[in-house]
């Protein structure tokens, strides 16, 4: 499909996937934690501000893959490694150069043993991250999603909390399981299609055998990751026991890998099957926003509540994926960066909290806005964007999905209602007491109100809270031309 | 050339022992003929020419081959280091033997007749039998010499059994030259006779490779034999197996579904074997040896297809594994106190005690459970490609199912060397340059299979 490649010539795409290589080798000659420190933050500011440079150059009119390249890798087995992006992958690239030099600052006082390995261990995150959104070749995107889960694994694993080897193996364990299937699906088009080019295999017709089983193979996958009720299991203890720079990327990035496989690959590359499948996976995702949210509304431990609110959010997401309508997509595709954000920031909150308390218990932190201002003030705003308060980035996308399952599948839609009053209950206890709940604890006294770099940390994310909530438009235009392209090769196979 | 250097340099060893004993200069001399033999082997990789009335043939194929051995030769003797657990007395030995079963399986991969490839064969296995008993005795133990007898009689069983098969071959064809058995044998591929020949030639090198049901001597002669002899068997006799299970499977035309079945079956078997048995070990090396069970299965895996792909996977996957193999091993040789058996327990805390040794571990365990980029999951994305394609949906299926399960026993290796915390007796691991370099040179290679296996790949395609 050469008419769907636009190609500038400036390898930025690649410039943005390695260059975290080699800002590793550079911290790995740094002595000195402060040094390091340092040099971390300033070059993933660096690499966020590189990758604000794709977004003037990027033709929002088109649903093209734009700054692509491709040079051959394996080539007896035709695989080339080809990236680009299109209006769907382009903000969660941005969405992941914004998030490190934000997990950076957020482990700047947490992390105290091994940093040089732990920024290193960030750093090849970073890599494997873009490099899943940008890989246009199925065998580059299997290498790069699974080239996180070390990093990551060691990230939980080595800096975590007092469980942290079994959240680490876990989670390892369970995406691993879910990958190798992943891996059957993609050998099994190979052999159907002769190619491992995913834009190749987008523009084909399949058996429905073949779609049946493909698909089967990618929802487990995907699924895992997003993670879809029941696989969910690996979450929160991932969640509770990684640092809070692993909660953060695994918040506001690994869970987006799971609707971004379901956009970018089962959408496209199984249409019929995706919408046989679609009602099971619809009430699949009611009963993750249902009992996400109650698990939440049951939790004392702040950083499970986030966690288990993360399972009712992404549900929004993958109900507005199979909702199979344009509204549904756009704002499933919202719902995914909005959940960065807030996600992200929430968790943020929490571990810097905790970092003051020595607990995550809701009870212990209770009252603390008397003390904290300025933490207290941003994590109300973050707490009603999660809610999503209209006005606040969350609002768009929750309404978008709602208002186009109404419109598809009213039932689904009505059973899914409910979780967006849950998520105002828990949201609201846990805001209610940190802000004015026991107002004379005395162990507060001494306590500080945030520092500079954790000021740094949360502000981008203050802020796109509103810019996303109040100007949605800018967002939504670069990726609907994508999303459309996306919708019509469902529909007509549909047709077929 | 390379056969004729190893010999040289066997035969300069044999003086070395023969004299004082001087181990320096015997693990000098030693790594100077592997280092010589890759030199050789790169000279000669363009190489084609037929000697000995047909019955030994240098060819593209036998070439690569002779250069993986070479450099697994050189990476093994470097992984053995110093010999603590071998007596100062037999450390000469242990090179010369190594060095003997290293020229016996460079010609092993170029025998074409059956009458050399029976002699090569034995010349690659009796001193490698060898290696087994040369181990420091320890009060109350003599694991090494129980280990030692079950190596070798199954060996000779296994080698028996061979020869039987091989005699049906030949009764059915008459014919001793593998392309003149390979072209009579066609015709008739499918009868009882030829199965039965083919699947009881194939017993000697599944033998070998640790195949079930010919896998039971692996663990105990793992956990017998010294850390230094386990890395040579564990590695270097293997790829010679495959490198005859190639050609011998490209006896069998490629629609001959009773003995790709025989194949399937045995595949099966032996990943879940192997991964099963292996979750409940404790002691290092008798789980790499199940690992290795479960490893000969994948690798069957790839010989299933019973073509060109499946056969070039299956050998990828075993240069893959040759360098995985050796840097777990690297870790067993190191971590180990006074040269005893190291219990998983013992890697504890392995990243505060030789970063590099954990790193090392790290490439070669996340390597063997497929995990890209590192060699072994572009080895396992061949092997599954290639029975794909030739409709092996269940076998993919089941090695799929193995892949997930072996993650979780490759998973309490790095728990235990990089999330536990080392006891206080534990000591520092100080490595000296030449382990340095060795670990490196690992962690490199598996990389650099894993990102760019491009030319090997093509290479493979074109001549097996």
């Amino acid at each position: 499909m050469p008419d769907l490649f636009n190609n500038i010539g400036f390898p930025w795409l690649s410039v943005l996937i390695f260059s975290p290589l080699v800002a590793l080798t550079v911290l790995l000659l740094l002595p000195g934690a402060r040094a390091q420190r340092w040099w971390t933050l300033f070059f993933t500011t660096g690499e966020f501000a590189v990758s604000l440079l794709l977004y003037p150059q990027f033709n929002p009119q088109t649903a093209a893959y734009q700054f692509v390249e491709q040079h051959a890798w394996i080539a007896p087995w035709k695989i080339h490694y080809t990236v680009g992006v299109d209006g769907i992958s382009l903000w969660l690239v941005l969405l992941t150069t914004l998030v490190m030099p934000l997990c950076v600052l957020a482990s700047w006082t947490y992390i105290q043993t091994r940093l040089k390995e732990f920024l290193a261990a960030l750093l090849l995150m970073e890599t494997a991250m873009l490099g899943v959104f940008c890989a246009l070749d199925f065998v580059l995107f299997f290498v790069f999603w699974e080239a996180m889960l070390i990093p990551m694994a060691l990230i939980i694993g080595v800096w975590g909390g007092p469980r942290r080897i079994y959240a680490a193996l876990k989670f390892f364990v369970y995406t691993m399981a879910g990958s190798v299937f992943l891996l059957v699906a993609i050998i099994a088009l190979f052999l159907q299609a002769g190619t491992f080019h995913i834009p190749d295999l987008m523009g084909r017709e399949y058996p429905m055998n073949v779609q049946f089983w493909v698909f089967l193979a990618f929802f487990i996958s995907f699924a895992i990751k997003v993670p879809m009720f029941p696989f969910h299991t690996w979450l929160p203890a991932a969640h509770v026991e990684a640092p809070t720079a692993g909660s953060v990327l695994l918040a506001s990035i690994l869970l987006k890998m799971g609707g971004y496989g379901f956009v970018r690959l089962s959408l496209p590359i199984t249409p019929q099957a995706a919408q046989l499948f679609a009602p099971a996976i619809q009430w699949l995702s009611v009963i993750a926003i249902i009992y996400g949210g109650l698990a939440a509304l049951a939790q004392t431990d702040m950083k499970k509540l986030v966690a288990y609110s993360s399972v009712a959010h992404m549900g929004f997401v993958t109900l507005g994926i199979f909702t199979f309508t344009s509204g549904g997509l756009e704002g499933a595709m919202l719902q995914m960066i909005n959940h960065g954000i807030t996600t992200g920031a929430l968790f943020i909150c929490v571990g810097l909290l905790y970092e003051r308390l020595h607990t995550r218990e809701m009870n212990a932190a209770a009252g603390v806005g008397k003390f904290m201002p300025v933490f207290i003030t941003a994590f109300g705003v973050f707490a009603l964007s999660s809610m999503a308060f209209p006005g606040t980035n969350s609002f768009i996308g929750e309404f978008l999905v709602l208002a186009s399952t109404f419109a598809s599948v009213p039932m689904v839609a009505v059973a899914a209602v409910p979780g967006v009053i849950i998520a105002a209950a828990y949201l609201l206890r846990l805001l209610q007491r940190l802000a004015w709940g026991g107002t004379c604890n005395p162990d507060h006294a001494g306590i500080k109100d945030l520092s500079w770099h954790e000021i740094a940390a949360l502000l981008p994310l203050f802020m796109l809270v509103f810019w996303l909530g109040l100007k949605p438009g800018s967002f939504v235009e670069a990726m609907r031309p994508s999303l459309l392209n996306l919708l019509q090769q469902v529909q007509s196979a549909a047709k077929l | 050339m390379p056969e004729l250097l190893l010999l040289t340099g066997a035969l300069a060893l044999f003086f070395v022992t023969l004299g004082e004993r001087r181990s320096l200069l015997a693990r000098r001399v030693a790594l100077g003929t592997a280092l010589a033999t890759i030199a050789a082997c790169v000279l000669a990789l363009p190489a084609e020419s037929i000697l000995f009335d047909g019955a030994y043939r240098v060819d593209g194929f036998s070439q690569i081959l002779k250069l993986f051995l070479a450099l697994g030769l050189f990476l093994a003797l470097l992984t053995a280091g110093g010999l603590r657990d071998i007596p100062a007395d037999f450390r000469p030995e242990f090179y010369l033997f190594t060095v003997l079963g290293g020229f016996g399986l460079v010609t092993l991969v170029s025998c074409v007749d059956v009458l050399t490839l029976v002699v090569a064969l034995q010349m690659a296995s009796f001193p490698l039998y060898l290696l087994v008993p040369l181990r420091r005795e320890r009060e109350g133990q003599r694991a090494q010499m129980e280990s030692a007898a079950k190596y070798i009689m199954f060996g000779i069983a296994a080698n028996g059994i061979m020869l039987f098969g091989l005699s049906y071959l030949y009764g059915l064809t008459g014919a001793t030259a593998l392309p003149a058995l390979m072209h009579k044998l066609r015709p008739v591929a499918e009868s009882p006779l030829a199965l039965a020949g083919l699947a009881l030639t194939c017993c000697g090198l599944f033998y070998k490779l640790a195949v079930f049901p010919f896998h039971f001597w692996t663990p105990d002669v793992y956990q017998g034999s010294s850390n230094e002899s386990a890395a040579i068997i564990a590695s270097l006799p293997k790829l010679g197996a495959v490198a005859v299970l190639a050609r011998l499977t490209a006896l069998a035309s490629p629609d001959n579904p009773r003995f790709a079945l025989l194949l399937a079956v045995l595949a099966a078997a032996s990943m879940f074997y192997g991964n099963l048995a292996a979750l409940v070990q404790t002691d290092l090396k008798r789980l790499l040896g199940f690992s290795g069970i479960a490893h000969a299965g994948y690798t069957v895996v790839g010989l299933v297809a019973l073509d060109r792909d499946g056969r070039a996977a299956a050998l990828y996957y075993l240069f893959a594994y040759l360098f995985m193999t050796l840097a777990c091993f690297t870790v067993v040789c190191r971590v180990s106190y006074e040269g005893r058996n190291v219990a998983m327990s013992e890697l504890a805390g392995l990243h505060r005690r030789s970063p590099l040794l954990a790193w090392t571990l790290l490439a070669g365990v996340f390597g063997l459970a497929g995990v890209p980029p590192l060699a072994g999951f572009i080895g396992k994305l061949a092997l599954l490609k290639a029975a794909l394609a030739q409709g092996w949906l269940w076998l993919l299926v089941l090695a799929v199912l193995n892949s997930a399960i072996a993650v979780y026993y490759y998973l309490l290796l790095i728990r235990e060397a990089f999330f536990r915390d080392a006891t206080p007796e534990a000591p520092v691991l100080e490595l000296d340059a030449a382990t340095r370099w060795l670990c490196w040179l690992l962690v490199v290679l598996i990389l650099a299979l894993g990102l760019f296996p491009g030319r090997i790949i093509a290479l493979l395609g074109m001549v097996v």
